[in-house]
């Protein structure tokens, strides 16, 4: 493995916005037909430099070497160019194209005799090229399926064929477990396994340590725009990995006493949700959660947790069933109604859902309770009383990187996620619905949001943790219900195994616990 | 040319529309130039048209009276412009784009001097009042129809107001054609409405109310911007607004009614686009002529006075400004006819307008010249999806620089 050359070298990157310096004479380098974890927290500054790899920044000192010969890449086409080939975390397609269209957009085939710019695009080669990459590195993909139409997975291996596609001999991979499934993590693994034989040099942004550990052939990490160093990935361990990512020792194992139930906070009877497309999501859900325990829902994505969850805190009006909260009937009633009876919402896209990412800090904690005074009076805002909040909440949350007038997206997404939770938890919840509460999070965050969720859990409110990370579910919960298909199908003692959760969640029936 | 770190948000904020102005004169500049004709003497003699060497203490004599006068005409059509730029920028802040404003405008035109030429005997300053009042409602009313089909059935704000304007603009010249239902009394044979008795118009405070002097109109377009600006900043309700103009899911996850939200924003933008008309009803116009209705284009400006305003209140004002001057400026009879053709004059500021319209909302050029950060390659964000979205959720100080400098386009922005 050593003796291979570097086909790609960063040396001494330096990146400064203004008077932040998101890279700080950062070096990594990277071998052909390896996997190079880049590890590291929130803003640690691994998307800009990955950025700057790509051309989409500049750096501002520094050197680029590819195959030994410094190169300058100053946009995405030059990267492409020297064989770099990025895979977004978020994709980039064009929904209503094909598979095989989307991956030769920008250098299509052309029928013969056509002249560029004007030429006649060879569906026919296109979609054989395509499939005949996708043989080749057991990429499972139909090209002339429309984009819209194929399951996030798929999407992804597009993205990584399209790279291919313009023969990328370098490929950067952000994030790119963050939307997929267990089933999907696996098939993943495999390609870039079939990848790393053909040669294929690989960086793998992460923070999940547990993956990093799977696949690399060495880690970087890097925490607040420095390299921390670069191990291989024998000798090192989840717990070494963690210190050099925060910079201090991280708990692993939740701390917890056991719970001490009291009465019901919530109870859900025989609930029906519709999605968007007006299907059956929740099909007759019920459970119930008790004042003083965690009960954590557990499922593969897309089986009615959301619009479970969007039903219970009143964005959702369910088509059939009752939702009750210590006694008050919530059902169909709103998202306000919901909050006044007591229901706190960590919402499970913090961009999307929970937070205005213009607005500053203060506006987003004054989410929840900006009608009431002393935030407004008779309708009128008082701005002092939105510092005090902010400058308290701040505070007491630790949330770090901005002021109150700093506007919400300049924030870490763990700090952006404390934000959140602030909201929620101050707003003296008696039920705290956290869905997906520690998604995209680092292990310094994540501990911070399961802390929480214990301490509340210990006020002797009841939480409702909606999770896909088995993990999570079994460290925090008290009970674990598992939801399938919009039912909740099987109820488990937190130390259940991995695999009669995983058999629960797959529709296979156990023996009840 | 890059800016220093050391400009702060604000300065910023206010660069990109300066050097966009800067640039449109520019290039009209260069139309002039390359027609033959001195764009410098042709700037200067604008400016002087405008009234705005009223200002300079060294200029006496006949020319004062004269650019008082001027400054005089230049308010008088400000006034209607602050208007209907905070018609448009209110809906902007909300996500909504109001291409509607000229239809309430004339909604309300009819309104007010319907009121005004009707009920004779009230006291004429509540009947000034009252003429202001309907103006106001009735446009909020043909506004709110928009943001309600968009709340009930989804109808896009853009296309309804559309139609709205020619119903509005058609309904309008209906009632004051030849034999219409409102056509004056005193006028027969002309499609023009009755005419509004003297003790019914905006007082004048400032020249000969003979010579169309500065009406009061202009501190109703003062006071809305001050009310818009408490509004938007001061208030739950602007609040909310702001809400689902940056963020509708999350708005409706707070509890905001982001439905109602639609209707009543509208509403509101309705009635700053009334309240425009009667302005120009009560202070100048004093009757409304079917000529008046298809050939007004007060609404229509409001979209360009609050896209270079950047949907503030003190930007709208100053852009409404700028319009206004221009247009008094180029007016045929203020331009010395020595230095360009006053027949061609007016046209200056429509290429001047048109160029700015086109370079705000492609503000790239400003963006580029001042060195500002844009990510291009990574697309832009869709009308209304939030800036972060479109970066990688990463990296606190890549967006920290982004929010900075980025501009989501007009819709998104609000200082």
């Amino acid at each position: 493995m050593t003796d291979k050359p570097a086909v790609l070298e960063l040396r001494a990157i330096t990146k400064k916005f203004g008077p932040v310096v998101a890279n700080d004479r950062v070096d990594f380098d990277l071998r052909a037909g390896e996997v190079h974890a880049l590890l590291g927290e929130n803003g640690a500054g691994k998307s800009t430099l990955m950025s700057v790899l790509y051309g989409l920044y500049s750096p501002t000192s520094g050197e680029i070497l590819v195959d030994g010969k410094p190169v300058s890449i100053n946009s995405p086409n030059d990267a492409i160019d020297l064989g770099i080939g990025m895979v977004h975390q978020h994709f980039m397609f064009i929904p209503v194209m094909t598979v095989a269209e989307n991956i030769v957009l920008g250098n299509e085939p052309v029928k013969a005799g056509a002249v560029r710019p004007v030429g006649i695009l060879d569906r026919r080669t296109a979609s054989s090229r395509v499939q005949e990459l996708s043989d080749r590195y057991g990429l499972a993909i139909d090209p002339d399926a429309r984009i819209e139409d194929v399951s996030v997975g798929m999407q992804q291996r597009v993205e990584i064929l399209r790279a291919l596609y313009r023969n990328a001999r370098i490929l950067v991979l952000d994030e790119p477990t963050a939307v997929l499934t267990v089933q999907e993590i696996a098939e993943l693994m495999a390609v870039l396994r079939r990848l790393k034989e053909d040669g294929t040099a690989i960086i793998f942004i992460s923070h999940k340590l547990g993956e990093v550990l799977t696949i690399a052939d060495r880690v970087t990490v890097l925490r607040r725009g420095r390299s921390m160093g670069t191990v291989p990935r024998s000798g090192a361990t989840e717990q070494s990995l963690a210190r050099m990512v925060v910079g201090r020792d991280v708990i692993f194992r939740v701390e917890k006493q056991s719970a001490k139930p009291a009465g019901p906070i919530l109870t859900v009877e025989d609930l029906r949700v519709l999605d968007d497309r007006g299907l059956d999501a929740v099909r007759g859900a019920t459970l119930t959660v008790r004042a003083g325990e965690i009960v954590a829902l557990a499922g593969v994505d897309g089986n009615g947790q959301s619009e479970l969850v969007q039903a219970i805190t009143g964005i959702r009006p369910p088509v059939g069933g009752r939702i009750e909260v210590d006694g008050v009937d919530v059902t169909g009633r709103g998202v306000r109604a919901a909050g006044t009876a007591g229901i706190a919402h960590i919402a499970e896209d913090r961009h999307r859902i929970g937070l205005v990412l213009p607005f500053t800090l203060a506006e987003n904690l004054a989410l929840r309770r900006y009608r009431a005074a002393p935030l407004s009076r008779f309708g009128w805002l008082n701005p002092k009383a939105f510092f005090t909040l902010a400058k308290r909440l701040l505070g007491a949350f630790d949330v770090r990187g901005g002021d109150p007038g700093t506007p919400a997206a300049a924030l870490s997404g763990g700090n952006q996620q404390k934000l959140c939770i602030a909201r929620e938890i101050d707003s003296d919840p008696k039920l705290l619905v956290a869905h997906q509460p520690t998604r995209g999070l680092d292990v310094g965050a994540i501990e911070f949001v399961h802390s929480q969720l214990i301490e509340q859990r210990d006020a002797g409110k009841g939480v409702l943790l909606v999770s896909l990370e088995s993990e999570e579910v079994r460290s925090l919960a008290d009970r674990i219900l598992v939801i399938y298909e919009g039912r909740i199908v099987a109820e488990f003692p937190p130390d259940a195994s991995e695999e009669e959760l995983g058999i629960a969640m797959t529709g296979g029936t156990v023996a009840a616990a | 040319m890059k800016l220093p770190p050391s400009v702060s948000r604000t300065g910023r904020a206010l660069l990109v529309p300066l050097t966009t102005v800067v640039i449109a004169f520019v290039v009209a500049g260069l139309v002039m130039g390359l027609t033959g004709t001195n764009p410098f003497k042709t700037y200067v003699s604008i400016f002087d048209g405008t009234g705005l060497n009223w200002l300079f203490p060294w200029v006496g004599g006949q020319t004062r009276t004269i650019a008082s006068q001027d400054l005089q005409q230049t308010l008088v059509a400000t006034a209607p412009l602050i208007l209907t730029g905070l018609a448009v920028a209110f809906a902007f802040r909300a996500g909504l784009f109001n291409i509607g404003a000229q239809g309430q405008y004339t909604v309300g035109s009819v309104l007010a001097i319907w009121v005004g030429t009707s009920f004779t005997h009230m006291n004429p300053v509540l009947h000034i009042v009252a003429s202001i009042v309907a103006a106001a409602l009735i446009g909020g009313a043909w506004a709110a129809l928009a943001g309600w089909l968009k709340a009930v059935v989804g109808t896009h704000e853009v296309i309804s107001t559309i139609m709205l304007n020619w119903i509005a603009i058609w309904v309008a010249t209906y009632l004051f054609q030849e034999n219409g239902p409102l056509q004056g009394k005193q006028a027969l044979g002309n499609p023009v409405s009755n005419t509004l008795p003297n003790n019914v118009h905006l007082p004048v405070f400032w020249g000969n109310p003979a010579l169309q002097g500065l009406d009061v109109g202009i501190f109703i377009g003062l006071a809305a911007a001050v009310v818009f600006w408490a509004i938007m900043n001061r208030s739950t309700l602007g609040y909310e607004v702001r809400a689902v103009g940056h963020n509708p899911d999350a708005a409706r996850g707070a509890g905001i009614n982001v439905a109602r939200n639609y209707v009543v924003t509208m509403a509101i933008c309705g009635a700053f686009a009334g309240l425009a008309s009667s302005v120009d009803v009560l202070g100048w116009q004093f009757q409304v002529s079917t000529a008046d209705i298809s050939g007004s284009q007060v609404g229509f400006l409001g979209i360009a006075v609050a896209l270079l305003g950047r949907n503030t209140a003190i930007g709208t004002v100053a852009a409404a400004l700028l319009f206004g001057a221009l247009e008094t400026g180029t007016a045929a009879d203020n331009i010395n006819a020595s230095v360009i053709n006053p027949e061609l004059a007016p046209q200056l500021t429509l290429i001047i307008e048109g160029l700015v319209v086109l370079l705000v909302s492609t503000d790239l050029i400003a963006v580029r010249l001042l060195g500002l950060p844009r990510r291009l390659g990574l697309g832009r964000p869709e009308p209304g999806a939030d800036l972060a979205q479109a970066l990688e959720p990463d990296d606190a100080a890549a967006q920290a620089a982004a929010v900075e400098g980025f501009d989501a386009g007009p819709a998104t922005t609000g200082l």
